[in-house]
């Protein structure tokens, strides 16, 4: 985070090629959050462009080594609030790699449902306001209307919309409610249609075409270069996913592309978002499908917490649960880098065990910090306008990029 | 499983694989070498680099590299010690240009100064901030800020 702004350049330039610089942001309504980019301009084109970040900065890896295992899921939520049960999984995959906990495939099944209404969830907003963006303001409308049935169903399964902390250590905090499965079907089942009612606003649309065909377009080594993942590297053409590389949480069993494009540019990164969603919808009919039947949550009793009717009932488990919330689990020593799928690319925990109650270290390699960091290679050279086009399509969420 | 036969032996002070997962500590001086072989094996993503303190044990911090190979798959995790007073490691920038805020933000929270980077200026927090947050030894609550006297 810097607090100085950047001096005019010195050498003389005749009045026609005078550079301005200007500060885009952190209030600029565009950037999405508080991010600021100082812009070198020469006329309406941007000659250089330094993105400023840390306005967002909360200190989250600080605070994680100051709280017990469990407590620091709460905190994963807060990393990216668009997709939070993205972090509540990968951090919980870190931590069960460290005990060997073997997870049951009910709960394993319920995790990649909520990851991938997750995924819908984030690519809504995102496809929303980045049509906002550009000038299509119906779309926002119509994709808040599916995302606000979505944490619908998150109030239902956590009675929390945004910060659901659902995904815990050893499984999920509570049974699914009664119903469920009924809620989560229409949605799902009604999503594919509500999907083709945004193409028809978009995928014709001469403005959108206009401003996003050819937009955005760096080299696919360039792009791996600077550490761009997620829809972006597979808009360039590399079938990038950690759900196919080094499936998670039984993500194996189930059957689903990874949508690429060659094109590399701004409409590619929303070609393969919005085909992302449909497969998205895919996955959850088939955890809906062949949800298998049994606990969900793992058979450890001195890592995880037990049931509520259990602690109230049977000493053991009150003894557990005492010894839970006031001393903490202890995981054993080590280390371990666990990657997710997030919606915006490439989500990893690195977290760091000394044996005690406490995490030693708690790193988050996240997607929006290594996707932001390609932004002045895409939009040197460009125009305003396009900057905005741009930075919509890598979709990051600055308290992602903070932390 | 990776080949064993993937750095040289020179530049390597330990090998260990536990919970599925490479670890190779590299002799500090030798890290861009190390780097440098890791990319032409196709290991083209550099997927973060960050620290661990250690505090109190000397030395005390670990500079952890993680890469990745997208074409044959594999991922490997390279560790530097680095002592406390002035610690200081060659910036991986010139090698891989994913580096570069990665390596501010471990300059920033953990004040490991990578030598030879381009812009190492801190990233996180504000420019006239003193000390480094992510430190065992900086306090979690009430650092140089009293909040009664607002």
């Amino acid at each position: 985070m810097s607090h100085t702004i950047p001096a005019e350049p010195e050498e003389k330039q005749s009045s026609h090629t005078r550079r301005m610089t200007l500060n885009m942001g952190p209030q600029h309504p565009s950037t999405h959050g508080v991010l600021r980019v100082v812009l070198e301009l020469d006329g309406e084109s941007i000659f250089k462009a330094t993105p400023d970040i840390g306005f967002l900065h909360t200190g989250i890896e600080k605070q994680c080594e100051a709280l017990n295992w469990h407590q620091v899921i709460t905190l994963t939520d807060r990393v990216d609030y668009l997709a939070n049960l993205s972090n509540n999984l990968c951090y919980s995959l870190a931590v069960e790699k460290l005990l060997q906990m073997e997870i049951p495939p009910k709960a394993q099944y319920l995790r990649v449902l909520l990851a991938e209404l997750t995924r819908i969830n984030s690519h809504l907003v995102w496809l929303g306001t980045h049509a906002l963006d550009i000038g299509a303001m119906t779309v926002f409308f119509l994709c808040f209307r599916e995302r606000e049935d979505i944490l619908r169903l998150f109030e239902m399964f956590s009675g929390q919309r945004l910060m659901t902390s659902y995904i815990r250590i050893g499984g999920l905090a509570l049974e699914p409610p009664r119903g469920w499965e009924k809620r989560v079907k229409t949605f799902i089942d009604g999503l594919p249609s509500k999907i083709d009612e945004y193409e028809s606003l978009l995928n014709t649309n001469p403005i959108w075409l206009k401003r996003t065909k050819g937009v955005g377009k760096i080299s696919v080594e360039e792009m791996l270069e600077i550490g761009l993942t997620g829809p972006c590297i597979r808009g360039a053409g590399i079938p990038f996913d950690a759900r196919k590389m080094t499936p998670y949480s039984s993500y194996e069993k189930f059957q689903f592309e990874v949508p690429t494009s060659t094109d590399n540019d701004v409409y590619a990164r929303y070609e393969c978002r919005v085909r992302e969603m449909r497969e998205s919808a895919k996955i959850v009919q088939q955890a809906m499908a062949g949800i298998p039947e049994g606990p969900v949550q793992a058979d450890a009793p001195k890592a995880v917490l037990p049931e509520r009717e259990r602690m109230k009932t049977q000493m053991e488990s009150l003894i557990y649960h005492f010894k839970i919330v006031t001393e903490g689990i202890s995981v054993p020593a080590g280390e371990v880098f666990q990657v997710v799928e997030s919606p915006r690319g490439e989500l990893g925990y690195y977290v760091v065990s000394d044996g005690t109650a406490k995490p030693l270290r708690v790193h988050m390699r996240t997607p929006s910090f290594g996707n932001l960091q390609g932004l002045p290679n895409m939009i040197e050279s460009r125009g305003i306008a396009d900057s905005i086009a741009i930075m919509g399509s890598l979709d990051f969420v600055l308290g992602d990029c903070d932390r | 499983m990776l080949p064993e036969n993937l750095l040289d032996p020179s530049l390597v002070l330990n090998t260990s694989t536990a919970l599925d997962e490479l670890t190779l500590e590299i002799v500090p001086e030798k890290i861009l070498e190390a780097l440098r072989a890791l990319k032409t094996q196709k290991f083209e993503r550099f997927v973060s680099v960050t620290a661990v303190d250690r505090y109190p044990m000397e030395p005390r911090f670990e500079v952890v590299y993680h890469m990745q190979s997208v074409a044959r798959n594999l991922r490997v995790r390279l560790k530097c010690r680095a002592t406390g007073d002035n610690p200081k490691i060659a910036s991986a920038t010139v090698v891989y240009a994913a580096a570069n805020w990665y390596e501010r933000e471990a300059f920033d929270l953990f004040g490991i100064n990578f030598e030879g980077h381009p812009n190492l200026t801190r990233i996180m927090m504000p420019d006239f901030w003193q000390g480094h947050p992510l430190r065992r030894d900086y306090p979690v609550h009430g650092h140089k800020y009293d909040y009664k006297s607002e």
